[in-house]
């Protein structure tokens, strides 16, 4: 595990201690306790209004998937990947980025669409299975989630590269690009050619890992004998590690690596240090490969709950206010499963339409020959 | 008209499209200061600059990644594989990254990536140097697959191939690169996607394309001394493939044979076979026969003259054909 630490078990003899007293040397900027640590080189000042949003998106994000994990479970949807758990990562790193930035996803990351503004009910087709997860991608600077591990992260060196040689980088305006990946995705091939792309290139991306610590089943000591944050180092491209539960670290530690992307400093990695708290999807046994007091050990580093203390320390919001943000979330839930629940089949047409922009005169001629078969099953019923 | 070779061929057509499009790019391994391995980017680097003719990394499945990432961008990559049998690293990108973004997206993510692959024997190579893997490419929707047998179509067709929108392999004979053919310049003859009658005859039909294209013109121009009159179709596209011109030759004819270097097991072949039995069956005397390499790895290159489909095989099985 390198210096990746593992959880200490319960016993008598060993006693849990505070959850920060077993943490590896990241930057973290608000305690599991909710106390503020001064970090001088990743300062962070945002407006009263600004905090808040942040645990507004917390609880969103949060609610909203679990409602994807319930609507699974209801046989709405033929899966569902949980990000429960990793919230403050997303909505750190969601919220750091700018208007003119661009998202490269990996399929957990409904918490960064959400913070990008964009309607989510996308990710709720594509799971529900009534269409292949297409959006707009170029008008959300969003794009679709790509379910080979680690093949997004060579789209967005390339999208990077792109960026640069447009000109598009140097100064506030610049323009970043960021890839999210997990633990997982640091072992395939393409993450590693990602690296050297962006680095020989000078791409200005950012290649954000949320270490959650399993790929499905299998622990980070099976991905790697140093963290991606190091490993970094080695491609030419600085890394750092970071609280992945801790939503103002995050923030600040993604906005500096946006920001030297964007002045056209060059690339580097943000390893986001957290826990992937339900089974990897819903079709998924987590009981086959951890217990709860590994669990236990992470429920006391949840991303909400010490945030939550923080803003009441310090007077930044009340019970009104949360609640008031449970009220929202409830009706967000509500509204969005009413859609996804109004989701239909999509026509028989739509698997030929959109293979090439020019169709092929055969894959026309299939397409004909589908409808014509689907209206001879349709005029046999009348018969009937 | 100009006589040149296809290696200068695809040069100058590549010249054409990166005058034509400024999105345009040529990006992989050696394309740049070299001129690239068998010189077909020889002096673009020179005249169109780092940016726009990019040396890359030795990365197969990084070219392709990074290709769709700046197509997404608006970018017009064509990149080059270096040879025929380091194509597989890009595998995943090619097939389920590449062919099916755009289906994924629901037609709002359009993918102009050419990929240029060197391919086919015969040059006494060493391994991993000689394959066709065309087949593999031409199975997965999403890909249209071309292939060129002439310095003419290689100028044309490659510039063909850069200006659609959906993502082509295009796969260069390199055994031809150097065989010397004229070149209209002013237009092209032929849609990309069309099949051409290279020899029109009434014996029988030779199906064939890129490297083989020359056998099948060798073999019925023996024939023809025999006093048996073949036709040769060479089908530029793999995938799609034009299909009416190859149904009415055949109806013509009554005998068909499909002649590539690729093995035959599951191969173009085998699905024109196919196809022609389905849709020429009572204008057939003879069993589609298949002239291809062997269904084994491609062969030291001492053995490659026995491998690959040459003059005599094809006659032969031009005898059988006319047996039945």
């Amino acid at each position: 595990m390198g210096d990746q630490q593992r959880p200490a078990r319960k016993t008598a003899k060993n006693r849990p201690k505070p959850a920060s007293a077993n943490e590896p040397e990241f930057v973290q900027l608000l305690t599991p306790e909710g106390r503020r640590v001064n970090r001088p080189d990743y300062d962070l000042t945002l407006t009263d209004e600004e905090y808040r949003g942040l645990y507004r998106d917390l609880v969103v994000t949060r609610e909203l998937d679990a409602q994807g994990t319930a609507l699974q479970r209801q046989g709405q949807l033929g899966l569902w990947p949980s990000l429960l758990g990793q919230e403050a990562a997303q909505v750190g790193s969601g919220r750091a980025l700018k208007s003119q930035d661009t998202v490269f996803p990996a399929y957990r990351e409904l918490g960064v669409q959400w913070c990008r503004g964009i309607d989510l009910i996308s990710s709720f087709a594509l799971f529900r299975g009534t269409d292949l997860g297409g959006r707009d991608v170029a008008a959300d600077r969003f794009n679709m989630y790509a379910i080979v591990i680690a093949s997004q992260t060579l789209h967005a060196a390339g999208y990077a590269m792109g960026v640069a040689m447009d000109g598009a980088v140097g100064g506030e305006d610049g323009e970043a690009v960021v890839v999210y990946h997990g633990d997982g995705a640091t072992s395939e091939g393409d993450f590693n050619e990602a690296l050297i792309w962006a680095g020989v290139f000078n791409a200005p991306l950012v290649l954000f890992c949320q270490n959650n610590q399993y790929a499905i089943s299998e622990t980070n000591a099976r991905q790697f004998r140093l963290p991606p944050y190091r490993r970094a180092e080695g491609f030419g491209v600085p890394g750092v590690l970071v609280d992945g539960n801790d939503v103002l670290a995050t923030y600040a530690v993604t906005q500096a690596a946006l920001d030297r992307a964007r002045r056209g400093e060059g690339p580097s990695l943000v390893e986001a240090y957290t826990y992937r708290m339900q089974p990897h999807t819903t079709s998924d046994d987590a009981t086959r490969y951890r217990d709860e007091a590994e669990l236990d050990f992470w429920r006391a580093k949840d991303p909400i709950v010490r945030y939550r203390k923080w803003l009441t320390n310090e007077k930044l919001a009340d019970e009104a206010y949360f609640a008031g943000v449970d009220t929202e979330a409830g009706e967000l839930v509500r509204e969005l499963r009413a859609r996804v629940m109004a989701l239909t089949d999509p026509e028989v047409t739509e698997m030929f339409d959109n293979v090439y922009a020019q169709m092929p005169p055969g894959i026309a001629a299939q397409r004909a020959e589908a409808l014509d078969f689907q209206a001879s099953l349709e005029e046999g019923s009348e018969v009937r | 008209m100009t006589t040149m070779t296809m290696v200068k061929a695809l040069n100058e057509g590549l010249r054409r499209v990166l005058e034509d499009q400024p999105k345009s790019l040529v990006m992989g391994e050696d394309v740049g200061r070299l001129g690239g391995v068998f010189r077909v980017t020889d002096g673009l680097q020179k005249d169109f600059g780092a940016d726009r003719i990019i040396d890359t990394p030795l990365a197969e499945s990084g070219i392709i990644g990074t290709a769709i990432g700046l197509a997404m961008r608006g970018y017009r990559p064509i990149c080059e594989i270096q040879f025929d049998g380091f194509v597989y690293p890009a595998f995943d990108q090619l097939v389920s990254q590449l062919a099916k973004i755009p289906n994924r997206s629901g037609g709002r993510v359009r993918l102009p990536v050419v990929v240029r692959i060197p391919y086919g024997g015969g040059i006494g190579a060493i391994e991993h140097h000689s394959e066709s893997p065309e087949a593999y490419f031409a199975h997965t929707a999403g890909l249209k697959v071309v292939t060129c047998s002439n310095p003419a179509d290689a100028y044309w067709m490659i510039q063909q191939a850069a200006a659609g929108d959906d993502p082509v392999i295009f796969f260069e004979p390199k055994r031809r690169y150097h065989a010397k053919g004229e070149v209209a310049t002013d237009a092209a003859a032929l849609d990309l996607f069309s099949a051409r009658t290279v020899r029109e005859g009434r014996t029988a039909t030779l199906i064939s394309y890129g490297p083989t294209v020359d056998v099948a013109e060798n073999a019925a121009a023996a024939a023809a001394e025999e006093g048996l009159d073949l036709e040769v179709v060479d089908l530029r596209s793999l995938s799609p493939i034009d299909w009416e011109p190859l149904f009415a030759s055949v109806r013509k004819t009554g005998r068909a044979l499909v002649v590539h270097e690729a093995p035959g097991n599951v191969g173009i072949g085998a699905e024109i076979a196919a196809r022609l039995t389905e849709e020429c069956f009572y204008s057939l005397e003879a069993p589609v026969l298949r002239v291809t390499g062997y269904d084994v790895p491609y062969p030291a290159s001492r053995l490659e003259d026995d491998y690959l489909p040459n003059l005599d095989r094809v006659l032969d099985a031009v005898d059988r054909s006319l047996e039945y």
